[in-house]
């Protein structure tokens, strides 16, 4: 953190719910008093592209991007994401890592490679790692779609304010639209919060 | 309804730029609305549509929107358009005529410039509309000040009877930042339209009286961008380097030099040359940061003030606390540095079409004919020039792809007399500006293969309505256009025009092969609704028996998302040759059950474990 300003760096593939990951991080940045700015490129995300989504807040917040190096915490849904965006990470920055491998048509097709190891490779840059399977948890839980959740119960002891208050932004959230979920949701967060404890240690 | 409809004055919110542009114009008691979708800009029309006392519409293109909001303003009522940056280019007759009529009900044009292109054909710098225009252009630099500004715009817009622009970028539009609302709507009704066709009949004898009272407009603007709080002096005390800029430049300017004093312009055309003269004696290096030509920094300079700007600054892309540090600090004779891991080499992730993605079919039969040029037009289709179709030959503008494709007929070279043109092109982009190009066509007599896609959907800015979906902006039951009909009355022979369902793969390979060997305009639509859009259907995925699979790849010519390569085998043919086998999975969570993949696979390898479910995919009886 610098001038008290808290940069997170959100990053996956279209449709893994980055945005929407992101926004909750804001709202409870803005729910804590902070000024928040959030910006996204993700013009064509939605097919299969790459999406970042930077949420900034503090006292007072100017540009809405992060420079490389910039980052304190990069939340990736997807490990060959994560890579591509820890040159973003300051050097005390820690990555919390979603392990899903996504191969696009083009790795696929045999064009390009997936890297072997990118948590691995994550790990040996030095910076502090935090990589978990969120799917086979949202598995347990009998619902893909809780990976999102998962997540940010993951990151959720790494922010500048308490847990319970990006858990309450979530869960609030559900309860108001879709209450049926809030209690599965709640659940999703504490076994993200427990899983994003394990740190890798630097091989 | 939205809950920003209800929130209150002195209310905060988190809002995108193109949010806060929507509260602003409904406080501001705009009554029309029009805008046709494009990035970054789209949701500022999805926004405004919230608000109940706004009449606000789709239109079928940029100039239609901004000539609804002439007529709405001509009729005495407050009327916004918003567009993309190219949009302008399309609704330029008509705003570069009507400034020198002027407006009454307050006319205001949000355009949004896609610096960095995330998802444009180009990067051009819209204010260069407010000097060709004699338009003052207000930039707001965040949402707070796109909701502030928008209100002036359309004070000044009334106050000066002129249309103002708004010129937004990709930065403003969609970041989302803190705004506190001021008020609530006020309603201003329509004094109606009062009958003055000297004023609004604009004939050269009608019109060349107007020119000097636009020259004394703009007079009263050089005056006002001299005083207008909006043109604003943030103190610093590290005099070495002052900066000039606007826009979100002004929040990258204010995080990467804090101590640095700053001339903040919000009215920037005209800009306000005696102020920045008397701010530049007061600074030792004065740098205009602009996004993106040096349009400011060229002004500057004619004015005879000693600026610098593009000679350190890129020309183009966003000018981001990255880009700045590196050239600004050497002229403080300070290092740069950063500190962090090198950048990993990872492989890129492009944007590609959908799994069930109407366009596939069309793509996979384009990819497997021979000689064939195939001009593009914009939209989700232009994908097809990438892997694996590598389908699609040209993109430029909005419905360029008929005209283009007729001029390619006229004009072609001796190489290309064996081969087939063909014009792909989207339902809404075709009902933009292509249809006019197909009534050339034929008027003309050329001999164009058209492929008119209709997914039933705006598809790359995420599934707007059109007219040729049945729906309107607010998703009400609205007149659809028959594009059979309407291709036929554009005079393309009813035998040369084909309905073909887009996932019968071997019938829409036949179709074109048949058409393009047709001397005549000749016109393929295909109709399936956009995967993304809730038109579509979703059944119960396929799955590939791996026994079964031959290693043959077809199913993967097909460019389908969910389907990749499980394996591959090198095998040795009959004649000795080696040959690789690529055998395909189906990743069960991506596919959607279209089964436009069946059709590709001679061996019957790929199945639907689980039956369809009740709903029947309906086969097009036409083709």
């Amino acid at each position: 953190m610098r001038d008290g300003i808290t940069n997170l760096l959100v990053v996956g593939i279209g449709g893994q719910g980055v945005m929407t990951a992101a926004e909750m991080l804001a709202r409870t940045a803005l729910s804590q008093g902070y000024d928040v700015k959030k910006t996204e490129v993700a013009g064509m995300a939605q097919r299969g592209g790459v999406v970042s989504s930077h949420v900034r807040f503090g006292p007072k917040v100017y540009s809405p991007q992060i420079d490389p190096g910039e980052a304190d915490l990069l939340i990736g849904f997807e490990a060959a994401e994560a890579l591509r965006w820890a040159s973003h990470l300051r050097p005390t920055g820690v990555a919390m890592v979603n392990t899903l491998r996504l191969a696009p048509p083009i790795v696929s097709a045999g064009l390009y490679d997936y890297p072997a190891d990118p948590i691995g490779a994550l790990a040996a840059t030095g910076l502090e790692v935090h990589a978990f399977d969120a799917g086979a948890i949202a598995e347990e839980l009998g619902n893909a779609k809780l990976v999102n959740t998962i997540m940010l119960g993951a990151i959720s002891d790494y922010l500048p304010f308490p847990a319970a208050a990006l858990e309450e932004c979530i869960v609030a959230g559900f309860r108001a639209y879709k209450p049926k979920l809030a209690e599965i949701n709640a659940r999703a967060f504490a076994a993200g919060r427990a899983a994003g404890h394990q740190k890798l240690t630097n091989p | 309804m939205h809950a920003l409809v209800h929130a209150a004055a002195e209310s905060r919110h988190l809002l995108s730029g193109n949010e806060a542009v929507a509260r602003a114009a409904w406080e501001a008691g705009v009554r029309v609305a029009a805008a046709y979708p494009g990035t970054p800009a789209t949701e500022i029309l999805e926004y405004i549509a919230r608000y109940p006392d706004i009449y606000s519409e789709w239109s079928v293109n940029e100039k239609v929107s901004v000539e609804v909001a002439i007529g709405a303003s001509l009729a005495g009522s407050r009327a916004l358009a918003a567009m993309k940056h190219v949009g302008m280019n399309v609704a330029s007759d008509a705003f570069m005529t009507q400034s020198l009529a002027g407006v009454i009900g307050g006319l205001v044009i949000v355009v949004a410039d896609d610096v960095g292109l995330s998802s444009s054909q180009n990067e051009q710098d819209s204010r260069y509309w407010g000097r060709f225009g004699h338009m003052p252009i207000l930039e707001p630099a965040d949402s707070q000040e796109a909701y502030e500004m928008v209100q002036r715009a359309f004070d000044l817009s009334e106050e000066y009877e002129v249309p103002v622009i708004v010129r937004m970028t990709t930065r403003v539009c969609h970041v989302k930042a803190m705004v506190t609302f001021a008020g609530e709507r006020v309603e201003r009704p329509a004094a109606g339209f009062q009958k003055n066709p000297r004023r609004w009949v604009m004939t050269p004898a009608n019109a060349k009286p107007r020119l000097p009272l636009m020259h004394e407009r703009d007079q009263k603007f050089r005056e006002l961008t001299e005083t207008i709080d909006l043109n604003l002096t943030v103190a610093g005390s590290d005099r070495r380097v002052g900066f000039i800029t606007s826009g979100p430049a002004f929040m990258h300017v204010r995080e990467t030099f804090p101590n640095a004093p700053v001339l903040k312009l919000g009215f920037t055309c005209p800009p306000p040359l005696d102020k920045i003269r008397a701010f530049a004696g007061q600074v030792d290096t004065l740098v205009v940061v602009e996004e993106t030509e040096p349009l400011l920094e060229t002004e500057l300079r004619a004015a005879g003030i000693k600026v610098r700007g593009k000679d350190l600054l890129p020309r183009f892309g966003e000018l981001a606390p990255s880009v700045l540090r590196p050239a600004i600090k050497p002229l403080l004779g300070e290092l740069y540095e950063v500190s962090h891991c090198p950048q990993a080499d990872v492989f890129p992730r492009p944007p590609t079409l959908c799994a069930s993605c109407p366009h596939l079919g069309p793509y996979f039969a384009l990819s497997h004919i021979r000689n064939l040029n195939i001009i593009g037009d914009i939209g989700c289709y232009t994908l097809g020039a990438s892997h694996p179709w590598n389908a699609l030959d040209t993109c430029i503008s909005m419905g360029a792809s008929l005209s283009m494709a007729h001029g390619m007929d006229k004009g072609r070279g001796e190489s290309d007399e064996k081969k087939s043109i063909v014009a792909v092109i989207g339902d809404s982009t075709f009902l933009h500006m292509g249809m006019q190009g197909l009534l050339n066509m034929v008027y003309n007599r050329g001999n164009v293969t058209v492929l008119l896609l209709d997914n039933r959907s705006v598809g790359m800015t995420g599934g707007q309505e059109n007219p040729g979906t049945g729906l309107d902006l607010h998703g009400l039951p609205a007149p659809r256009v028959d594009f059979a009909k309407l291709v036929e009355a554009l005079g393309v022979r009813p035998e040369r025009i084909r309905m073909v369902d887009p996932y019968q793969l071997p019938t829409i390979v036949k179709l074109v092969r048949e058409e393009t060997k047709m001397e005549e305009p000749s016109v393929i639509i295909t109709d399936r609704p956009c995967s993304l859009t809730d038109r579509f259907e979703r059944l119960n995925p396929y799955t590939v028996i791996d026994e079964k699979c031959t290693g043959c790849g077809n199913c993967i010519d097909l460019g389908c998302p969910a389907i990749s390569v499980s394996r591959r085998e090198t095998t040795t043919t009959k004649s000795g040759k080696s040959k690789e086998l690529v055998f395909a999975r189906i990743d069960a969570n991506t596919c959607t059950g279209c089964h436009m993949c069946v059709e590709t696979c001679a061996p019957e390898a790929i199945i639907q474990p689980a039956p369809p479910s009740d709903r029947v995919i309906r086969i097009h009886p036409h083709a």
